[in-house]
C-alpha cells in the first residue's frame, strides 16, 4: 500500500465513525456544536498518532499473550496527558466534553489501530495510519455536529445566523444526535459506494 | 425515599443509552434478538455492580488519601479490565451454566464504555448531597443505571426484531436505520425528564 493511500484511506472510504462503525459514543455524545467536535477530533487524533507511534515500535517487545492489557496502559497513559492538558490550558472545552475525554481510553478506534496496523507496521506507517484515522474521525464528527448545530442552535462555531426564534431545540437534545447520525451515515455510505463503484468501472475499462 | 428518587433518575431520566450516550457499542452490536440483548443486559448489571464498588472504594481509600487523582483513568481501566478477566475465570469454575449464558458477553464488557464512564461519574460529584461520597450509595447508582440499560437495549431489540421485515431504502439498511430508530425511543424517554 502506498504512504498516501495509508493517510487517506481513514478519511472517507474507511471511516472509523461512519462506515467502519466505531466510536459511536463520542460521535453522539460531543456533536452538538462544531467546536467540542474540533476539541474531541483532535484530542482524540493526539492519542491515536501517540499510541500508534509507541505500539509500533515496541512490538517485538511487548508478548503476544499480555498484548492487550500492554496497549491499554499505553493508551490511558496518553490519555491522562491531554486530559490533564486540556484541563490546565481550555477549561471550557474540558467542563463541555466532560467524561467523554477519559473515555477515549475505551473508544474502540484506539485499540482497533493498535490491534489491526500498529502491532504489525512500521513506526512511520503506523503514524501516518493514526494521522488518517484521527482525522476522518474528526471530519464525521465535524460533519454531524454542523448539521445539529445549524438546526439546533443556529449558529455555526458559535456565531449565530438564524434567530434562536427558529431553532428546532430537538437536535441539540438527544434526540437528534441519534436522528442526524443516522441520516449522515446513510448520505456518506451511499456517496462512499456509487465513488467506489465508478472507479471499478473505470479500472475495468482501462484494462 | 432519597434512594427511591436516585433509582428512578438512573433508570428513566437520565438513562445511560439514551439521554448520557454511553455503552453506544453494545446498544448497537448485540440488539438484533430480544434473548441475547437482554442476556447481555444481565451481564452488564452483574459487572458493573462489581467494578463500581471496587473502583469506588478504590477512589475514597487510595486514590484520594495519597492525592494521586490524576492516575484515576489508569487504574480504573485497569482494575475493570482485570476484573471482567477474573469474574470471567471464576464463573467458568464456580457455575458453568451462568457461564453458558453470559460468557460470550463478558469479554465484550471490557470495551463498554458505561462501565468505565459511570465508575469515573459517580467520584465526580455525591450522588445524595448529605451522604457525600459514599462506596454504597456510588453501587446502587450503578446497579440501576445498568438496569436502565438493559431497559433501553432490550426495548431496541424488539423493535430491531420487527424491523427485519420492513423495506427500507437500500442506503439506510443496517445501522443507519437502527440509529434513527434509537432517536425515537430517545425522543418517548424524554417524557421522562421532569419525572424526578
Amino acid at each position: 500500500m502506498s504512504k498516501a493511500k495509508i493517510l487517506t484511506k481513514g478519511f472517507f472510504k474507511e471511516n472509523p465513525s461512519l462506515i467502519l462503525v466505531l466510536g459511536m459514543c463520542p460521535t453522539l455524545a460531543v456533536t452538538t456544536s462544531v467546536n467540542n467536535a474540533l476539541g474531541m477530533g483532535a484530542a482524540t487524533t493526539f492519542v491515536l498518532l501517540m499510541s500508534n507511534m509507541i505500539i509500533s515500535a515496541l512490538k517485538n517487545i511487548i508478548p503476544d499473550k499480555v498484548r492487550i492489557p500492554c496497549f491499554i496502559v499505553i493508551i490511558a497513559t496518553f490519555v491522562s496527558m491531554i486530559d490533564l492538558i486540556i484541563q490546565g490550558f481550555l477549561p471550557a472545552l474540558s467542563e463541555s466534553l466532560g467524561v467523554f475525554i477519559p473515555l477515549i481510553v475505551v473508544n474502540c478506534i484506539v485499540l482497533g489501530r493498535a490491534e489491526a496496523f500498529a502491532s504489525k507496521n512500521t513506526v512511520f506507517d503506523s503514524l501516518l495510519d493514526g494521522l488518517g484515522m484521527g482525522i476522518g474521525f474528526t471530519i464525521s464528527l465535524v460533519l454531524v455536529a454542523a448539521v445539529r448545530e445549524i438546526l439546533g442552535a443556529g449558529s455555526f462555531m458559535g456565531m449565530q445566523f438564524i434567530p434562536s426564534h427558529y431553532n428546532i431545540l430537538l437536535f441539540v437534545l438527544a434526540p437528534g444526535a441519534f436522528i442526524v447520525l443516522g441520516f449522515v451515515m446513510a448520505a456518506v455510505r451511499q456517496i462512499v459506494n456509487k465513488v467506489e463503484a465508478k472507479r471499478k468501472a473505470k479500472a475495468v475499462c482501462a484494462k | 425515599m432519597e434512594y427511591i428518587l436516585m433509582i428512578i433518575g438512573a433508570v428513566l431520566v437520565n438513562n445511560i443509552i439514551l439521554v448520557q450516550f454511553l455503552g453506544i457499542c453494545p446498544f448497537l452490536g448485540v440488539s438484533s434478538k430480544v434473548n441475547t440483548a437482554a442476556g447481555m443486559g444481565v451481564a452488564v448489571i452483574f459487572v458493573m455492580a462489581l467494578a463500581t464498588l471496587v473502583t469506588s472504594a478504590l477512589q475514597k481509600y487510595v486514590l484520594v488519601p495519597l492525592n494521586i487523582t490524576f492516575l484515576q483513568t489508569i487504574v480504573f481501566i485497569l482494575v475493570i479490565a482485570s476484573l471482567v478477566q477474573m469474574v470471567e475465570i471464576m464463573l467458568k469454575k464456580l457455575s458453568p451454566s451462568l457461564y453458558k449464558a453470559l460468557g460470550v458477553y463478558l469479554p465484550l464488557i471490557t470495551t463498554n464504555c458505561a462501565v468505565l464512564g459511570i465508575a469515573i461519574k459517580v467520584t465526580e460529584q455525591p450522588l445524595i448531597a448529605a451522604h457525600g461520597f459514599s462506596v454504597i450509595d456510588s453501587t446502587i447508582y450503578a446497579v440501576a443505571i445498568a438496569i436502565g440499560f438493559t431497559l433501553a437495549i432490550v426495548i431496541f431489540a424488539g423493535l430491531r426484531e420487527q424491523m427485519e421485515l420492513v423495506d427500507v431504502p437500500k442506503g439506510m439498511k443496517g445501522v443507519p436505520i437502527a440509529l434513527i430508530t434509537a432517536g425515537i425511543l430517545a425522543m418517548a424517554f424524554m417524557g421522562f425528564q421532569n419525572l424526578v
